[in-house]
């Protein structure tokens, strides 16, 4: 019987073969530690009675929730890993590049076949890259952090099949979200979501990473696109033997399959305050919006900021509406400043902010007082995330975003 | 006996032939400018305490969301939101996110010989085209919105004689700065700044804006300057024309004149907590920076983008350090993209903000924590303005705060 | 931990995030007591407040769904919570709670009968007993049950690194 890829994945780590809810210790290769919780992490290490970094050069620090500092204790984190990082001799330190996950990536920490823990829900995007990541708490991170393992729950996997090719007006971020309906917010609790099919074949890696991203929202341990060459040319590798040692097997056994057809797929959004809320975009089009926001871990890179660019050339956005536009990385920032993307975006009215979480983790850019409603690209719209527990979020494509932005309500792209 | 430019201003929109420092004369206000400081509480009083609630000429206000932007909290996303409904039910020029408002106001609106309000202190920046530009309260700004006029105490002028040229390294700013150490916090209080002289044409707009903005910090009411040649060319490429162009006669009575020659400016901070607490920048080298601002309406324009841009070219922001550095407006943001200045900034480490108030103001963006110090473009140096209560803010010019967001500690353009 | 033990209801509904739990704002505070108030107020404000020592939270799916921050639990523990009971949780809330010594219980049948207010008893790995009937819960597995009775992973790690224990 064969694996399925989380299977391949976990197994090639130990040199042997694993079967789901086989419980494993796993070596880790990369820790990446967010801003939020480095302190209370560092807390517990030194809690737990470890004294030194299992290996400091598998940890990365990055400072994206809090940058820019919106209040006064921010910097006291801040602070506290700085001091950490220097004591420790951690290297891999990002204070103010950007969002912690688009950097993993980005900056090329992340191969395929990685184990990553990091200490945010949505390390769960390094699946598009073909590695085992996901999200974890600061006292499991503490532990990590000293002994350079933890245990895992082999998942069991359920594999989603997309043929063909998408609709010109629906982005990555559309399928994500339908499929999270169709599953519902705890329809993959502890399981491995696997992408395939020639739909995810054609898409980039950003789009995959927004997929990956949001698999956590439907509940799941991780979400995994299979390594090809898109993937050994983002990370700059050649080893063609360790991408056919990270595909599944035809007869892996699934705990479930959903096929889709790509050309089936229609804008959507995900209605207030939860994620697997779904409606087609033309069910709620009209609906009055005070705010737009283009960013995030989720939709903030380079593609997304040109597919809004695309539809917002020439034109301005509704008055009296908020369109806040946050890069995912300063890198994401000078590439859509060489391609006049966000001279385009601040010429429609856009307020572009610094890269990093802003708006989507709710302590700055562009927070929500009661009654406002706001349509966002980010990963999450639950109840008062965005400010105001009275205000409402839907989340949305960038297109979808981008045609709201012009029209004040929402609108299908 | 002849008139300052401010009384003639004053009398201007008084509609009197002549006015003299220390009379009081009723005027009619050309502009109410107000943003997202206190906007909502004028608003509140608009609705709660008069009467007969109106407006003499909405046409005349012009509003921003500057200060917060983006909101920070749901307190600060309501007060936008009121002012927002206000301006739309009313038909008030709004603009949010647009940049800081006396940028905005230099940009779009302001013309010599023109009397303005602001419901924040920095409105005497529009000095620098020639007119009356004073910060008021929300009460007298009320007033003004609803009857059209005000009451104004004429007042005394200080007269500053400029002569010479600044030299390479020194900044506008440290001219001012220099000159708020020597007449103190408090030395021009009620009375208005006027700088002549033929050291005005070495001085481009953006630094007589930035020297405008700052007298408040002397105490001023007001700040001008003769719209010259200068001025008259800015206001043409921005498509206005003066309400009138003004000076000073020869034989007008000034309460005091400061003679300063460009040439013997060396650039100057002014230390915590106090701007007028200046010491040659020397004196501070070597002091440890946790933060670098660029921005604000007093150095956020293009020129000041640029010769930090130049600066910081091919080099690093010192690790550790946060470098923000804001666009007063997004015209500026434009133009320095076009420019490629903006490129230059991120690629160095810095993080460029959307055109904002920013930590100048010390609410939204950039807040510094429990002894932090950070160096500053901005306004104001007040114990705890920029964040926590216990930090530290030193001011000074675009290239010293460029110098010292490099080294990590404070030093100037000279060392770096 | 006590093998039995009775505690008053508190009842959420479906689908619990830990925004509602402990909102971002409030993360960064120095210390977990100063979190306490916040706890749960986007849904409803006054409840930090009257939760007392020993009170369970009985809820629907997916409880703890969403982000990794561990301030969730830990607040909660705070708060004097003894367990909470639900249809299914999150599973990183379900690793960070039995991380921090929070007991997680899962029944699918309590909350659709349990009434706020009323009172509860739990008898660990066996039954949960209400208003005269027997709701079935499991017992976790063996490396989390040593994680959960060593008081929580520091005190695992504690005891692995030969650090005396608090």
């Amino acid at each position: 019987m064969g694996h399925t890829l989380v299977e391949k994945i976990l197994g090639r780590k130990l040199n042997r073969e694993v079967r789901p809810g086989d419980m494993l210790t796993l070596p880790v290769d990369w820790c990446m530690v967010d801003d939020i919780m480095a302190p209370f992490a560092i807390e517990k290490f030194y809690e737990m009675g470890f004294t030194k970094l299992y290996d400091p050069d598998k940890v990365v620090f990055i400072y994206d929730h809090f940058l820019p500092t919106t209040r006064v204790e921010d910097v006291r984190q801040i602070k506290e890993a700085d001091a950490f990082a220097k004591e420790q001799g951690i290297r891999h330190i990002h204070r103010t590049d950007g969002i912690c996950h688009q950097l993993m990536v980005e900056k090329g920490y992340i191969k395929p076949g990685d184990i990553a823990f990091g200490t945010d829900s949505h390390t769960v995007t390094y699946g598009a890259m073909g590695a085992f990541s996901t999200g974890i708490g600061y006292t499991e991170m503490a532990a990590i952090l000293g002994t350079g393992e933890t245990w895992v729950k082999v998942p069991a996997s359920i594999k989603v099949v997309i043929d063909g090719t998408l609709p010109e007006n629906v982005t990555s971020k559309d399928v994500i979200l339908k499929i999270i309906g169709d599953l519902s917010a705890c329809g993959a609790t502890y399981e491995s979501m696997e992408f395939t099919g020639s739909a995810m074949e054609e898409m980039s890696i950003a789009s995959r990473m927004t997929m990956a991203n949001m698999v956590v929202e439907a509940g799941a341990k991780c979400g995994l696109f299979y390594p090809d060459e898109k993937t050994a040319s983002y990370c700059g590798i050649e080893t063609k033997e360790m991408l056919e040692a990270l595909q599944p097997d035809e007869d892996a056994t699934y705990e479930k399959e959903l096929h889709y057809k790509a050309m089936d797929f229609v804008p959507v959004v995900a209605c207030p305050s939860l994620v697997d809320q779904i409606k087609p975009v033309n069910e709620v089009k009209g609906t009055k919006v005070d705010q737009v926001f283009l960013g995030s871990c989720t939709n903030g890179r380079l593609e997304d900021l040109q597919m809004a660019a695309q539809i917002l050339k020439g034109k301005k956005i509704a008055p009296y509406l908020k369109f806040i536009v946050t890069p995912a990385s300063q890198k994401i920032y000078r590439e859509a400043l060489k391609d006049d993307t966000l001279e385009i975006l601040s010429d429609a009215g856009a307020i572009i902010t610094t890269p990093g979480c802003g708006l989507c983790c709710g302590r700055g850019g562009g927070i929500l007082s009661d009654g406002e409603v706001v349509l966002a690209t980010n990963n999450r719209n639950f109840l008062g995330r965005m400010g105001s527990s009275q205000s409402q979020i839907y989340l949305a494509s960038p297109k979808t975003a981008a045609a709201t932005a012009l029209a004040g309500v929402i609108t299908e792209p | 006996m002849g008139m300052t430019m401010a009384e003639k201003i004053i009398a201007l929109a008084a509609k009197v032939p002549v006015t003299r420092a220390g009379d009081i004369e009723t005027v009619t206000v050309d502009r109410l400018m107000s943003n997202d400081g206190t906007t909502h509480l004028t608003i509140d009083m608009y609705h709660n305490q008069l009467k007969h609630p109106h407006i003499a000429d909405p046409d005349k206000l012009v509003w921003f969301v500057d200060h917060n932007i983006p909101a920070d909290s749901p307190k600060t996303a309501a007060s936008h939101k009121k002012m927002r409904e206000f301006a739309k039910e009313h038909q008030i020029a709004f603009y949010e996110g647009e940049g800081v408002c006396h940028q905005v106001m230099m940009e779009r609106y302001v013309r010599p010989g023109e009397l303005i309000f602001g419901a924040d202190s920095h409105t005497c920046a529009y000095g620098a085209l020639g007119a009356f530009g004073t910060g008021v309260g929300c009460t007298d700004y009320l007033y003004a919105m609803v009857t059209g006029t005000s009451w104004v105490l004429v007042p005394s002028t200080i007269q500053i004689r400029l002569n010479g040229k600044l030299k390479e390294g020194v900044c506008a700013r440290d001219l001012i700065l220099t000159i708020i150490g020597q007449i103190g916090a408090g030395g021009a209080t009620y009375k208005v700044m006027e700088f002549v002289g033929e050291g005005m044409k070495s001085l481009t707009m953006a630094d007589r804006i930035s020297i405008c903005n700052l007298c408040v910090e002397a105490g001023a009411k007001s700040a001008l300057m003769e719209a010259d040649e200068i001025a008259l060319t800015y206001l043409k490429e921005h498509g206005r024309t003066p309400k009138a162009v003004l000076k000073s006669d020869e034989d007008a009575v000034f309460e005091q004149v400061i003679t300063i020659d460009l040439g013997e400016i060396k650039p100057i901070v002014a230390k915590p907590h106090f701007v007028d607490n200046v010491a040659p920048a020397q004196e501070c080298f070597g002091v440890k920076i946790d933060e670098a601002f660029l921005g604000s309406c007093n150095n956020g324009r293009l020129e000041d983008l640029r010769v930090a841009a130049q600066l910081i070219k091919g080099k690093k922001v010192a690790e550790g350090v946060r470098f923000l550095v804001v666009p007063a407006s997004r015209s500026v943001y434009k133009e320095a993209i076009k420019e490629g200045l903006i490129d230059t900034f991120v690629q160095a480490g810095a993080m460029v903000m959307n055109p904002c108030c920013s930590v100048c103001w010390g609410a939204c963006q950039g807040v510094i924590g429990q002894g932090e110090t950070l160096i500053s473009t901005g306004t104001r140096n007040f114990k705890g303005r920029a964040g926590h209560k216990d930090s530290y803010i030193y001011l000074a010019s675009a290239l010293t705060v460029t110098a010292s967001a490099i080294a990590g500690e404070i030093t100037t353009s000279d060392r770096v | 931990m006590e093998k039995t033990f009775t505690a008053t209801i508190w009842v959420l509904g479906d689908d619990i995030d830990t925004d509602i739990i402990l909102p971002t704002q409030y993360l960064a505070l120095e210390h977990v007591e100063d979190m306490k108030p916040y706890a749960f107020s986007p849904l409803r404000e006054d409840l930090a407040g009257k939760i007392q020592k020993g009170d369970m939270i009985v809820a629907g799916k997916n409880f703890g769904c969403g982000s990794s921050r561990e301030q969730a639990p830990e607040v909660m523990k705070a708060l004097g919570i003894s367990c909470v009971v639900a249809k299914s949780f999150a599973r990183i809330f379900y690793r960070n709670a039995i991380n921090n010594g929070m007991l997680l219980l899962e029944n699918d049948k309590l909350y659709d009968q349990v009434t706020e207010g009323d009172r509860a008893t739990v008898t660990l790995g066996e039954k949960i007993e209400y208003k005269g009937k027997t709701y079935e819960i499991s017992s976790l597995p063996t490396n989390l049950m040593e994680i959960l009775e060593a008081g929580g992973l520091v005190a695992a790690m504690q005891k692995k690194n030969g650090k005396k224990v608090e």
